[in-house]
């Protein structure tokens, strides 16, 4: 077994575990905290896929900024625990069995498609490992994909000035009205 | 399903890997009931996403999977923005982060 899929194992254990940690954990701030760890493994993941940009991307941009927006509105609104679940319609032996079945049914869906793409899997690209540096990947960012690069600064103002609108409503109100 | 040597980890590991992830965040998704948390469980599976970009982009030896990657990190925190600010404004009105207890229209 090469080293390198001794490392894919233990990244794909760190993210998948933390993952599946994030979902049973009952207390917001750890399940902010286990994603982070997760992100990390999903890191890890992408230096072995040859994309160590993206990596370092999803270290400061994920894990630094969109994660610590997370944990900051957990803190801000001391996040109550996670009620109880209600009895009744979620409990019903009914709903669960349809549950089941369907989750059964998805996984076998996934199984059959994943052992049809053995043409893809076992082409010899691996053979032929091709980087791309960051000026590679900027100039095809700011060439090919600039209209989609542009268009999304203006989805960043929107989600910017739609988060000040939700969220400080009341103030922008008062000042209006004072 | 892997090929004979299996001394590299493959594309199909790294689907599998992704598969794996994303029923967790769907399951996260459907059985939580804090707001916070399914919201996590929506950038899990935007990663899984994310992790099947890259892994074909490699396999197919193109940088496109790294780019598109770029753009989802993008519109995950433009969500990531917008959705934390209505459970700001939701928690203000109704003091819980139960998704089951926003059941009216008007505030």
């Amino acid at each position: 077994m090469g080293f390198d899929l001794i490392l894919f194992y233990v990244f794909a254990a760190i993210a998948a575990v933390m993952a599946l940690l994030v979902v049973v954990q009952s207390n917001p701030v750890y399940s902010v905290l286990l994603l982070i760890g997760s992100f990390i493994g999903l890191a890890g993941l992408y230096v072995l896929l040859d994309a160590p940009f993206v990596a370092v991307i999803q270290i400061i941009v994920y894990a630094g900024a969109i994660m610590v927006l997370f944990l900051f509105v957990v803190m801000l609104l001391n996040a109550p625990r996670e009620e109880p679940a209600p009895s009744g319609l979620l409990e019903s032996g009914a709903t669960r069995a349809i549950g089941a079945v369907l989750a059964v049914v998805f996984a076998l869906e996934l199984a059959w498609a994943l052992s049809r793409s053995r043409t893809l899997a076992t082409t010899d690209a691996y053979d032929m490992p091709r980087s791309f540096s960051v000026p590679d990947i900027g100039q095809r960012l700011f060439q090919d994909y600039a209209f989609a690069f542009e268009a999304t600064s203006i989805l960043i103002l929107v989600a910017m000035i739609g988060a000040l609108s939700l969220a400080a409503r009341h103030v922008l109100e008062g000042r209006r009205r004072g | 399903m892997f090929s004979k040597e299996g001394a590299v980890a493959e594309l199909n590991h790294y689907l599998i890997l992704s598969a794996v992830l994303f029923s967790i965040g769907t399951a996260g998704v459907l059985l939580r009931r804090n707001l916070i948390t399914v919201l996590l469980s929506v950038e899990v599976m935007l990663n899984a996403v994310n992790l099947s970009f890259i892994a074909f982009g490699r396999f197919l030896g193109s940088s496109d999977g790294q780019i598109i990657v770029f753009f989802v990190i993008t519109v995950a925190a433009a969500e990531a923005t917008v959705g934390l600010a209505l459970i700001i404004a939701l928690f203000r009105h109704v003091e819980t982060l139960n998704p089951d207890a926003f059941r009216q229209l008007r505030g």
